[in-house]
């Protein structure tokens, strides 16, 4: 028998993915839509290795103004499933059927699965499903996929129904005027394509269907031609097309619910009403809502999720996977460099992407709990207000407070968001606050040039959650940002107990895709930093600069000095690095941060080393200026070199140190995060453009606000720079021109390649 | 009035949908349909969106969007 394919379609929140669990059981594929971040799966039936599973998006309508949407009517149209397993809440009929009556205009075999049987029965509920198959032409089955109960019936009635190829008639008729339009439309136009399908396309053109339109082809006669069948309903009806079959559809489901469902309770508060009133409350929500945040976080980034990183970090990553495979490997004699690749580069890389796991999983674990118990919704409702005036979402909430904490779940949080849009925003937007790593640098500043002041730390949280809200404001009204046309309308979904296989479920898939994703680009990022800091060239000869400073004939006193003299420090104080690959970028590049204030190659080179991790721009600055960070005293924020630190940031900036240290410490802060944030945002945007523009915009936006920092800074204190002082300006032009003159649009049409 | 003006707690009735295209599509595919009655719930603590019950089940509906919907009460 031939290989057949049935699309499991259904509205949101209607129980699909758990019964895609149970139908596919492991054997799942996860991935994306060609080119969207709406996420695809496939799976094997079980039992049926010839039999493939398609998890289609949630999705109310087939309208062609929402990404879910678009994707799958273009699955389903394109495609054709040899069946369709269509998967409806019977708590919630009404809504759900509306997607039904579209799907069975398809002309594609069709199986109605009512859903949360249980439920319905412990409510006292009935539903005639045999009334409801007649008024479908379609079978339909019960089940509950929480319980398990009916879902093999069900899926062997899908196979039966793709194997007999029995295609439903759409037993539902529009009104009188709207039939004769719409056959009159399937005459002129779609009359070529099989009989089974033409209904749907014409139903979508009397809607003026602009994609379907364009898909197939219609002369601009043609569709002057059955613009007037249209109009001459449009008049009689006086609503628009697209309206009138909205209404139509809905008024015949109402019908049908009139003979199909009996409900017992009228008006009586269920066990979800009653949790609602106490937990969206208008007074009560917020502390209830500071509350669970705070436990999230709590839980996640505080001690314990703290310790699962450290131990991963220090033991596992350190001591086992890169100490360990280095005393292996020096063993073995294998050639210091080799034993250099493969324990700092490869191994360390390793470990600092298995070094977020344990933490991202109990993130992922307290996210999917949140999402499967309905209170996810709710956190948007709360939010909505505040997110949505920065193009977010509500849901944003989230990875921002994680992203205090650490970047990298804060990025991965974001895949809770559903618009495709606002994901994007958070994503870009989520490493802009200062996560755990950045705090060294900001003790490191305020040590060595403000005196220790505490307000540099505030004003590093006022500064990022600044850059959020003006990037918010900014990208929302460009082009890019557009996103869907359709309104924010949500559904906010009955609370009900967590089930645990779907929320392990989710969490280990989540975890896995930032292994297997963001896992790559860490590991080569930091391969490629080591290789750069490891080795140079002394005295003519390249190698490895450790290796090479050991050798008295190639690293001669003379040469010392001359190193010394070119860096401007005394002989002693000379060490390896400064000879590296890296040292030559830093002063290559230098030149690049002068009209920030910090265009020396000391605070150049800490900046590239903080793409590995942040924290290592304070141990880098520990060793270029000259402090064995090994040693006992030496600190997270580096107070052993502060007075260095001082010294020649005034020296560079001719004693403006404290202006260049600041400008210094807000790119930082804001430029482009850790390799693996990088690697955690390539991951979420699944996309290599959107990641690079992402990350392009944070320098950029970084660069820009040291820029107008230090030359602001320096015009207050006399001594202006005339070209730093109009390019500030212009800066603070175009920013301004951004926020408060250009006008904001709403996307007119939906733009899918 | 519009949906915006109704009273928490009140039920409304649908009279008509105003505006086009993506915007009225959506709402009217949640079932916010003419004659449809409409339990208006609550607002959110800061005031924006509201919280309506349509068709048996809740959905979170922003002010800016409920100007669009005309009802009168049920």
């Amino acid at each position: 028998m031939a290989d057949i394919t049935i699309a499991l379609a259904g509205n949101p929140n209607c129980g699909k993915t758990t019964l895609f669990n149970a139908l596919t059981g492991s054997k799942q594929y996860v991935g994306n839509w060609p080119g969207v971040t709406v996420e695809e799966k496939h799976g094997k039936l079980k039992g049926h290795d010839d039999v493939t599973i398609a998890d289609l998006p949630g999705i109310y309508s087939l309208s062609p103004y929402t990404l879910e949407e678009v994707v799958a009517r273009d699955y389903l149209t394109e495609h054709r499933p040899d069946a369709i397993l269509n998967i409806v809440d019977g708590t919630n009929l009404e809504r759900n059927l509306y997607l039904t009556t579209q799907l069975v205009e398809l002309g594609i075999p069709t199986l109605v699965a009512v859903n949360m049987m249980d439920v319905i029965e412990k409510n006292g509920d009935v539903i005639d499903l045999a009334e409801l198959a007649k008024a479908l032409d379609c079978k339909v089955v019960s089940i509950s996929a929480l319980k398990g109960t009916g879902v093999r019936e069900a899926a062997e009635e899908a196979v039966a129904l793709a194997r007999s190829g029995n295609k439903p008639i759409p037993q539902h008729r529009f009104v009188g005027s709207v039939e004769h339009a719409i056959a009159h439309i399937e005459e002129v136009t779609v009359h070529d394509l099989p009989e089974e399908q033409q209904r749907w396309y014409a139903i979508k053109l009397f809607e003026r269907d602009e994609k379907v339109q364009k898909k197939l082809g219609l002369s601009d006669e043609v569709i002057a031609h059955i613009e007037n069948d249209i109009q001459a309903c449009e008049t009689e009806l006086d609503d628009d097309a697209e309206s009138i079959i909205t209404s139509q559809r809905y008024d015949y489901i109402t019908s049908i619910i009139g003979t199909c469902l009996r409900r017992a309770n009228k008006g009586e508060l269920t066990t979800s009403d009653k949790i609602d009133r106490i937990v969206t409350n208008r007074i009560a929500a917020l502390p209830i809502f500071a509350a669970i945040m705070f436990g999230v976080y709590w839980i996640a980034m505080g001690p314990f999720g703290t310790f699962l990183t450290d131990w991963t970090n220090d033991v596992l990553g350190g001591e086992w996977l890169t100490e360990g495979s280095r005393a292996l490997f020096e063993s073995w004699g294998l050639s210091s460099w080799l034993v250099g690749l493969l324990s700092d580069g490869i191994c360390a890389g390793v470990g600092a992407v298995l070094g977020f796991v344990p933490q991202l999983l109990v993130l992922f674990l307290l996210l999917a709990i949140l999402e499967d118990c309905g209170y996810m919704a709710r956190i948007a409702f709360i939010m909505d207000r505040i997110f949505r005036r920065f193009g977010l979402s509500g849901k944003s909430f989230i990875p921002m407070l994680v992203g205090t904490g650490c970047g990298v779940p804060g990025v991965m949080a974001s895949r809770t968001i559903e618009s495709e849009r606002d994901r994007r925003m958070t994503i870009t937007t989520t490493c802009f606050i200062p996560c755990g790593a950045k705090m060294p640098i900001i003790g490191l500043i305020a040590g060595a040039l403000f005196g220790g002041a505490a307000w540099v730390s505030t004003s590093a949280y006022f500064i990022g959650v600044a850059a959020i809200i003006i990037s918010g404001v900014m990208l929302k009204k460009t082009k890019m940002f557009a996103g869907d046309p359709a309104p924010f309308v949500m559904e906010l979904p009955a609370y009900h107990a967590p089930s645990v296989s779907n929320v392990l479920r989710s969490m280990w898939e989540r975890g896995w895709s930032f292994i297997k994703k963001a896992g790559t680009i860490i590991l080569l990022s930091s391969i490629i930093i080591w290789a750069l800091k490891s080795f140079g060239t002394v005295n003519g000869q390249f190698g490895m600069v450790d290796e090479l400073y050991e050798d008295p004939s190639i690293a001669t006193d003379e040469y010392i000095e001359s190193v010394a003299a070119r860096t401007g420090i005394s002989p002693e104080e000379v060490n390896p690095m400064d000879d590296s690959i890296l040292a030559g970028i830093g002063n290559t590049f230098a030149p690049v941060f002068a009209p920030l204030g910090f265009g020396s190659w000391k605070p150049a080179v800490a900046t590239v080393t903080g793409l590995v991790a942040k924290e290592e721009v304070v141990s880098t600055f520990g060793v270029l200026y000259n402090y064995d960070t090994d040693s006992e005293e030496w600190d997270d924020e580096g107070s052993p070199v502060w007075a260095n630190v001082e010294a020649d940031f005034q020296s560079f900036s001719n004693g403006h140190g404290q202006i260049a240290a600041f400008a210094f410490m807000i790119f930082n802060l804001l430029c482009a995060p850790c390799f693996a944030a990088m690697g955690a945002i390539k991951r979420e945007m699944n996309n290599g453009k959107w990641a690079a523009f992402a990350i392009g915009y944070m320098c950029v936006f970084a660069y820009a606000a040291g820029l107008v920092v230090y030359q602001i800074g320096l015009a207050t204190v006399g001594a202006l720079n005339p070209i730093g002082i109009v390019a500030a300006v212009a800066v603070l032009g175009f920013v301004g021109y951004m926020l408060f003159v250009k006008k904001y649009h709403e996307a007119e049409e939906l733009l899918v390649k | 009035m519009t949906l915006q003006e109704a009273s928490v707690g009140s039920k409304v009735k649908v009279v008509k949908l105003m505006g086009t295209g993506p915007v009225k599509r959506r709402i009217m595919d949640m079932g916010i349909t003419k004659g449809q009655v409409i339990l208006v719930r609550k607002v959110a603590p800061l005031g924006d969106p509201i919280e309506i019950t349509v068709r048996n089940y809740e959905l979170s509906v922003r002010k800016a969007d409920c100007k669009m919907i005309e009802v009168e009460p049920a």
